[in-house]
């Protein structure tokens, strides 16, 4: 599949001196994917509305509210509801370890800790961006 | 067409965003089938008015942007945007920041925003672009705006292809309008010069009619220069109206337009042919071997590509 993969990085709740996403948006940039970067305070629903206009890969969201599993679980059903489920959620951020699990059963694809290298996200989006592309997509 | 394809445009047209942005996925990146779609598409384009937004990196073209499709939604018009940013030359990947200023524009009913990325592709923005456009138009949009960034020349070719193009520039960039590329400040129809909250606005109106001044006859028509502080709305309602008016003049059927189809046209013919050569050479190692036979002196470029186009030249010698 030569289509470029394309992944929404957007930063939910306020702004923290946390520099992950932009880390993972120039990074995935330099490993040749399209990043739509939307910043900071865009509300879950803006966020939906956007990866679908986009049509993204992946979505990943960056929270240091404390609010991420209330915030990931709007961008989800929110996706479900509007025909976007087979897009990849990634969550980064200020995330408790005992929220991880949680976050894997709502269906999150990967937490992005502070120690994950850069590849191995590409890795991940590329190989759900395959199955996306052969399988569910109309 | 396959059915994926059939599928997705059967849905786009009875109005599924998803189906509409998943379209342009496919032929944005030349999935098999995708001249098929535009074929299929292109009796239902013709209708939208495709507005170019260019200038200096940072002049505030996507926070104009979102205001005038703000403007042109509160008129009860539909909207399409398409926001161009560079590829990385070294990894192929983009960063495509623009909707960061787009974000209470982008959700409203009606508007439709999509990033693109230039890809690379000589001149192929060019063409991809257009074809988003068209797609956009066919999905109903009233009107298309483009962003792009005012200092390439396929940013110019993007521009070249709409129906009204305004160039904006700002005070403060120490050479004013030298900033603007030659060849983008000859196709703008409406200069705006935004951030006019900032010291020496005045300053780059008076040098903008001086170059006009300069530049052309006097019968011509000149563009209109306006004033406009985007990130307050200021002067955004009179642009628009403006902008409004003068497309009701500019008449679909003229020389621009004929121009505008031709070059089309000619784009797509070079595209088709030397696309079927390439591939052609990819799946017969030709063109491995031509390079070797250059490099060891059997044969010459010049050569070669008589060589591989002579069946196209057979053909036309025939007729
Ligand atoms: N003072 C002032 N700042 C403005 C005005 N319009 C835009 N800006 C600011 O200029 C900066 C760039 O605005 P954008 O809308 O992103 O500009 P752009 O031309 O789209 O930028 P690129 O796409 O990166 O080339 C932002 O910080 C805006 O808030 C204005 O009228 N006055
Ligand atoms: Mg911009």
């Amino acid at each position: 599949m030569d289509r470029t993969i394309r992944v929404l990085v957007s930063k939910v709740g306020l702004d923290g001196h946390d520099r992950g996403a932009k880390v993972i948006a120039y990074g995935l940039r330099d490993i040749g994917f399209e990043v739509i970067f939307l910043g900071i305070g865009h509300t879950p629903e803006q966020i939906v509305i956007t990866a679908l206009q986009e049509d993204v890969d992946a979505v990943g969201l960056f929270v240091l509210s404390g609010a991420h599993l209330p915030l990931t679980k709007r961008v989800i059903e929110g996706l479900k509801e509007k025909g976007g489920e087979d897009i990849a959620i990634l969550v980064g951020g200020a995330i408790p370890d005992e929220d991880k699990t949680q976050l894997k059963e709502m269906g999150v694809l990967e937490v992005l800790t502070s120690g994950i290298r850069i590849d191995q996200v590409a890795q991940l989006i590329n190989d759900h961006a395959f199955t996306r592309a052969s399988h569910k997509r109309v | 067409m396959d059915s994926k394809w059939r599928q997705l445009m059967t849905d786009m047209k009875s109005g599924s965003v998803p189906a509409l942005s998943r379209l342009i996925t496919r032929v944005e990146s030349r999935e098999p089938g995708w001249m098929e779609a535009m074929q299929e598409i292109f009796p239902d384009t013709g209708k939208a008015r495709l507005i170019g937004i260019t200038g200096s990196p940072g002049a505030g073209k996507s926070t104009l942007t979102s205001q005038v499709a703000c403007i042109l939604v509160e008129q009860g018009f539909t909207v399409g945007i398409i926001a161009v940013d560079p590829s990385s030359p070294f990894s192929g990947g983009a960063l495509l920041g623009d909707r960061i200023r787009m974000r209470d524009v982008s959700c409203l009913e009606g508007v439709f925003v999509r990033s693109m990325a230039t890809r690379g592709a000589l001149g192929g923005l060019n063409q991809s672009a257009r074809d988003v456009a068209k797609i956009m138009d066919a999905f109903g949009k009233d009107f298309v705006l483009i962003e792009t960034v005012g200092v390439g020349q396929d940013e110019i070719e993007v521009v070249k292809t709409v129906d009204l193009v305004l160039v904006i520039c700002v005070p403060g960039q120490g050479d004013g309008i030298q900033a603007i590329k030659a060849g983008v400040l000859e196709i703008a129809n409406i200069f705006v010069v935004n951030k006019a909250d900032r010291e020496g606005a005045d300053q780059v109106v008076l040098d903008i009619e001086t170059m006009l001044e300069l530049g052309s006859d006097s019968d011509a028509l000149k563009p209109l220069i306006i004033k406009t502080i985007a990130t307050r709305g200021e002067g955004i309602s009179f642009l628009v109206d403006q902008t409004l008016d003068l497309l009701k003049t500019l008449d679909r059927k003229d020389a621009w337009q004929k121009n505008r189809i031709q070059e089309e046209l000619i784009g797509l013919v070079e595209k088709e042919i030397v696309g079927l050569i390439k591939k052609h050479w990819n799946e017969t190692g030709g063109l491995d071997r031509a390079v070797n036979q250059i490099l060891d002196g059997e044969s010459d470029p010049y050569s070669i590509a008589q060589k591989v186009t002579a069946p196209v030249a057979g053909f036309f010698k025939q007729k």
